[in-house]
């Protein structure tokens, strides 16, 4: 469905992206995943023809530099930072769009509704919340019933709650038969959304694998702050490092360094050796 | 092109002209000082009417002078910089619409906007003027709606090219400020002081000020009311005697250029930027 032959995009001497070839199946869901400055935005910004690059993309065989209306007509776009004109109504902007898109004014209650927007339609864009903006931006994306959709980081300014509600939307997106793509730096998100992840480093696609595999592949490791009783501290250290994990004394508990996937290994342990674990948090 | 697209970009920039501050007040003080002059200019004269519309029309054409430009150009230069510099520019171009299109139908709204505001300043002018006599042809009158709604143009123009060639609005309307000063002082006190130390034979002194579009604006509106540019000093006895009925003509290919030159230049700045 998307196909990104030998894209470069240079800025003057710094190479943004470089020689990148990927190719995102029809109804699958490819994750770009890398650090800041991998070059995953600026894929997405050649994709909808916002920057000029080297090589060739088509969207359905639509070439973007050629036919760049066409292929953005098959896309909804879902960018990283939020840019509406905050004066309009929900309603309004999304007519606004519905019209630029071709999209039947009919469509806008059932989008707002299925976004959970449907009581806020009056509302000016600028008094809706983060994650009210974030659900607008996305229903402005399926507008048209576009067969792809194209994230930026669609979680990154949202908190816990509002970032579960909106992940839950996108898995009955992706459950619709879309085609995504997305960048994210959160695994939960990538585990729960993509088949595929595309990893990123300085410009270049370092590897492919399923989302499942990440992980593993990348070496993600999480900290987990335990906090037990003061006169505890000490052997539950010692558990801990018994049981082959790097653990380290902190204020008043341990942080302890595991891999993704184990972060109850620590628990469990501090549980056989009768350690009270009173709280814990996840860095 | 989408003529669908282009309008709703048009009525979008029409909606957002209502909610710009600047733009109404541009609008209040324009339509308060036209009814002024134009009710201070009959008062003076002690005649009414379109019969006495030369003395209105001369404080009307200082008074297009003045403001128009700067309404123009401030509301020309926001236009792109202000949105890219708020990243709804970038959105806007993700979405299935051609640069062309965003180009004029930005343009055609802005245009619609000025010309809303200039039919309010003079169409209330014109009520009175009209009330107070209603004798005359207001044929005068309604040329000078003309001439001033081109001149608009031509500073919008002017403004959009700067638009699409800054990336954030305060510097954009800074630069259409100082064109502003260029156009309305700074041009004229640089020709006066050109002509008197080289002194410019007539000829090139009036192609010269006709370099500046509000230069040909004044002319234009000037041979329309008055029938004649004498009141303008040699430059303008030399034009009437070497260009005469050509005249009106001349004006309007100038500001048909200063309108079209910018405008085409925004559109190619705009178009091959790739930086969104």
């Amino acid at each position: 469905m998307i196909e990104f032959t030998d894209l470069t995009k240079r800025y003057g001497k710094f190479t943004a992206v470089d020689h990148l070839t990927l190719h995102v199946p029809a109804r699958g869901a490819v994750a770009l995943w890398g650090v800041n400055g991998a070059g995953k935005t600026t894929m997405i910004k050649c994709l909808l023809g916002l920057l000029r690059f080297d090589g060739r993309i088509t969207v359905d065989g639509c070439d973007v530099r050629r036919q760049g209306r066409a292929a953005r007509q098959r896309i909804g776009y879902v960018p990283q930072e939020l840019a509406f004109y905050k004066e309009m109504t929900t309603y309004d902007m999304a007519e606004f769009y519905a019209r630029l898109k071709d999209a039947p004014t009919t469509r806008i209650a059932t989008v707002l509704e299925q976004v959970g927007l449907g009581e806020h339609q009056d509302k000016p864009v600028g008094a809706l919340s983060g994650g009210m903006k974030q659900r607008l931006a996305l229903g402005l994306a399926l507008l048209a019933d576009p067969p792809v959709l194209v994230m930026d980081e669609p979680t990154s300014n949202l908190d816990t709650a509002a970032r579960s509600q909106l992940l839950q939307l996108l898995v009955e997106v992706k459950a619709a038969g879309k085609t995504i793509l997305f960048t994210s730096h959160r695994i939960e998100e990538v585990e729960a959304l993509a088949d595929t992840v595309a990893v990123m480093e300085s410009g270049r696609l370092h590897f492919t694998c399923s989302s499942g595999a990440l992980a593993q592949r990348i070496g993600l490791r999480t900290q987990v702050k335990f906090m037990v009783p003061g006169h505890q501290i000490d052997l539950a250290l010692d558990i801990l490092r018994g049981d082959g994990l790097a653990a380290r004394r902190n204020g008043v508990g341990v942080i302890v360094d595991v891999a993704h996937g184990e972060k109850a290994r620590p628990i469990h342990a501090l549980g056989r050796a009768n350690i009270e674990v009173i709280d814990f948090e996840l860095e | 092109m989408n003529g669908k697209i282009i309008w709703t970009l048009a009525q979008k920039e029409l909606r957002d002209a209502l909610h710009n501050r600047w733009f109404l007040l541009y609008t209040i003080a324009f339509i308060g000082l036209s009814l002024a002059l134009s009710y201070m200019s009959l008062a003076g004269a002690g005649i009414a009417g379109f019969a006495g519309f030369g003395r209105t029309a001369a404080s009307l054409i200082n008074l297009v002078l003045l403001i128009i430009p700067l309404m123009a150009l401030t509301v020309g230069a926001q236009s792109l910089a202000h949105e890219q510099e708020q990243g709804t520019l970038a959105y806007l171009l993700a979405q299935p619409v051609t640069r062309v299109e965003v180009f004029i139908g930005k343009y055609l709204g802005l245009a619609l906007s000025l010309l809303a505001s200039l039919g309010l300043g003079f169409g209330i002018a014109g009520v009175v003027l009209a009330l107070a006599n209603g004798a005359g042809s207001p044929m005068a009158y309604i040329s000078l709606v003309g001439q001033t709604f081109l001149l608009s143009l031509t500073m919008l123009s002017v403004g959009f090219l700067v638009s699409a060639l800054t990336k954030r609005a305060g510097v954009a309307i800074g630069i259409g400020l100082f064109l502003w000063l260029t156009f309305v002082f700074l041009g004229d006190l640089g020709l006066m002081g050109t002509a008197i130390t080289m002194r410019l034979p007539v000829e090139q002194l009036l192609w010269l000020s006709l370099l500046n579009p509000l230069q040909v604006f004044k002319m234009a509106a000037i041979l329309d009311i008055n029938a004649t540019l004498d009141l303008l000093g040699p430059a303008g006895i030399y034009a009437m005697q070497e260009y005469g009925a050509q005249l009106r003509g001349v004006f309007l290919m100038l500001t048909a250029l200063w309108i079209l030159a910018p405008a085409l230049a925004a559109y190619m700045r705009f178009r091959l930027r790739g930086d969104f």
